[in-house]
């Protein structure tokens, strides 16, 4: 019967499947599917929903599906938490500023890395693959970073931790298997220099790369606290994310409030905040994604592991 | 000490000739020997009696009594344990992204395939702070979604943040909320790069599709599969910092207390440097023997290994 139905198959052009096993697995699959779905989404919506909410229909089990009591409150909140405006300003430059940085770093060294005539590519490469998996840690490196006066500056937020090996090994895989070496005999014989190559010829071939990278780094840096939490001393330096933080789980807003009505409607405030903060912080680095969400499946990413 | 083909008038010929690549390096490598390496060398004061005043070369060695007062201290089981038990708890979720990209290859549905990738990657995009937030927000007891969805069946929510004996379970399975999505990104890739004439022939053979799962997907997954599983018991000690940190609370402490984070209380908090870099580097060592141990053995078995 199967090599019938496959012949059946093969005669219509295509290979369809009608076993009821098959139908069944798929049936099963798309019932997985619509509730991994709903688990993903449905926290994410009750935020959206909340930060809209009256919080006391929130805080009694009233909002499931649509906002209750729907406000600006909390939004209207945040606008007078200066704090939070300098963090977002701090961050957007770290960002910024960071993520330029990394790309410039990375790429360049992972071109270089990738070129088969680059005398010592082997022990380059070891060389930075080495600190992925050993390192001075927390202490010698705060003190390194301390010595080099960095430390309580705009500077150690974008500089030192620039260098990403893991992105280095996959701009480099990218490059090896994306960029043909006819390319560069040809731009050598044309007198071509290695930079002006890189800058003219090679980096508009790497869109795909650069978009995935930048992405990744940007990330990083939008979403890290830690680097601020070791390094930083000055309120005014703070990224959004070490706010958030004050905000959100050690809960520095309701220290310092009295008691009676007025504490109460502060404290209702706070916890209305802690919604539209969650959304504020989060949608600026959501909307980068789609942009560069096609190239993910390109395999960008598969070199990395293979090497 | 060099392979036969080194001729060192040739070889300078080389460098001079890509001196354009050595300056795309430069940056990279400047960076890596001040950050990275320098504090490797700082390292040192775990055998110091390091004092800000004499600094790392001046201050008086020490020899193991650091690592000796960690051994013997009764945090040194505690925090191992609780290292341990977060991580290879999150060892066992590691086949939970295959599962979801073997599921995402089966959709014929394009559109439904589309959305349910970008909705499974968005999570990944949320930071470690806003996340600890949100599941403070989403856990609470008393006013969160899971207080009033166990309200709705008559019930009383466990308190999930305050918990030492849930810790573990919370950190893990919230990861795998998180990240699930991205993580299934690289089998994804893997997938797709399956020559489709494989399963053309598996349906010559009358093969049904959880076959084709089982004899063609699976197996074409191993090699990644391996080598993140490699990478994943090389960090068996190195479990993060950052949400770890988040989630803990006095209620937690005693689960929730891992090398990572006494290595930040005790070096940062309480300015015991070299005791701190003790621990830290007995910590990086253990990552980095278990890492080339692991590496060794699946080289031996399996022909997959990182170098």
């Amino acid at each position: 019967m199967g090599v019938l139905e496959a012949a059946v198959n093969k005669n219509m052009g295509k290979v369809k499947n009608n076993r009821s096993s098959d139908r069944v697995m798929e049936m099963v699959m798309y019932v997985f599917a619509v509730m991994f779905l709903v688990i993903l989404i449905y926290p994410l919506y009750f935020i959206i929903i909340a930060s809209f909410s009256d919080p006391s229909a929130v805080a009694n089990g009233q909002v499931w599906l649509f906002p209750k009591g729907f406000t600006l409150d909390g939004y209207q909140e945040l606008l007078r938490h200066e704090n939070i405006w300098i963090g977002y300003r701090n961050t957007i430059l770290y960002t910024a500023v960071g993520t330029a940085i990394g790309l410039i770093v990375n790429i360049s060294a992972a071109y270089a890395l990738s070129r088969k005539d680059l005398v010592g590519r082997k022990f380059l490469s070891l060389f930075f693959i080495f600190t992925m998996f050993f390192s001075g840690g927390l202490i010698p490196t705060f003190l390194t970073v301390r010595d080099f006066h960095l430390y309580d500056t705009f500077l150690v937020m974008v500089l030192p931790f620039s260098v990403i090996v893991y992105d280095i090994i996959v701009a480099r895989t990218f490059f090896q298997s994306s960029i043909p070496g006819d390319l560069w005999e040809a731009a050598q014989i044309d007198g071509c220099g290695n930079l002006r190559y890189f800058v003219q010829v090679v980096l508009p071939l790497s869109k795909a790369i650069i978009a995935v990278l930048g992405l990744w780094i940007a990330v990083g840096y939008w979403n890290s606290y830690f680097n601020a939490l070791i390094y930083l001393k000055n309120p005014n330096l703070y990224p959004l994310q070490l706010i958030l933080r004050n905000i959100l789980i050690t809960n520095q807003m309701q220290s310092g409030m009295g008691t009676g009505e007025a504490a109460q409607i502060a404290l209702r405030l706070a916890n209305l905040m802690r919604y539209s903060v969650i959304i504020v912080a989060t949608v600026p680095i959501l909307c980068l994604y789609p942009f560069v969400q096609k190239y993910f499946n390109q395999g960008v990413m598969i070199g990395a592991v293979k090497e | 000490m060099r392979s036969g083909q080194f001729v060192p008038g040739r070889t300078f010929g080389q460098i001079r000739r890509n001196w354009g690549l050595y300056v795309l390096l430069l940056p990279a490598v400047v960076l890596t020997l001040l950050f990275a390496y320098k504090p490797m060398y700082g390292v040192i004061i775990a055998f110091k009696d390091y004092s800000p005043a004499s600094g790392i070369t001046g201050s008086p060695w020490a020899g193991f009594k650091y690592f000796e007062k960690f051994f013997h201290s009764y945090q040194f089981s505690a925090t191992i344990k609780n290292t341990l038990v977060i991580s290879v708890y999150s060892l066992i979720t590691f086949p939970i992204p295959i599962i979801l990209a073997l599921m995402v290859n089966q959709m014929r549905a394009n559109r439904f395939r589309r959305f349910f990738q970008t909705v499974s990657y968005m999570p990944h995009f949320i930071s470690t702070v806003v996340m600890v937030g949100l599941m403070m927000i989403l856990f609470s007891p008393s006013t969160g979604l899971l207080g009033s969805l166990y309200h709705l069946f008559g019930g009383e929510a466990p308190d999930l943040m305050g918990s030492a004996g849930l810790f573990s379970s919370v950190y893990v399975w919230s990861d795998v909320w998180q990240h699930v999505g991205w993580d299934s990104i690289i089998y994804i890739a893997a997938l797709s790069a399956v020559d489709p004439s494989l399963y053309e022939a598996a349906t010559v053979d009358g093969a049904s599709r959880w076959h084709k799962v089982r004899y063609i997907d699976i197996p074409m997954l191993m090699p990644t599969a391996i080598t993140l599983l490699i990478l994943r018991v090389g960090g068996l000690l190195g479990v993060g910092f950052e949400k770890v940190y988040l989630m803990q609370n006095d209620l937690n402490i005693t689960s929730s207390e891992i090398l990572s984070t006494y290595v930040y209380k005790i070096g940062l908090l309480s300015s015991q440097y070299s005791f701190s870099s003790a621990i830290n580097l007995f910590n990086t060592v253990i990552n980095f023997v278990l890492l080339i141990m692991v590496n060794q053995i699946s080289k031996k078995f399996s022909e997959n290994s990182l170098w």
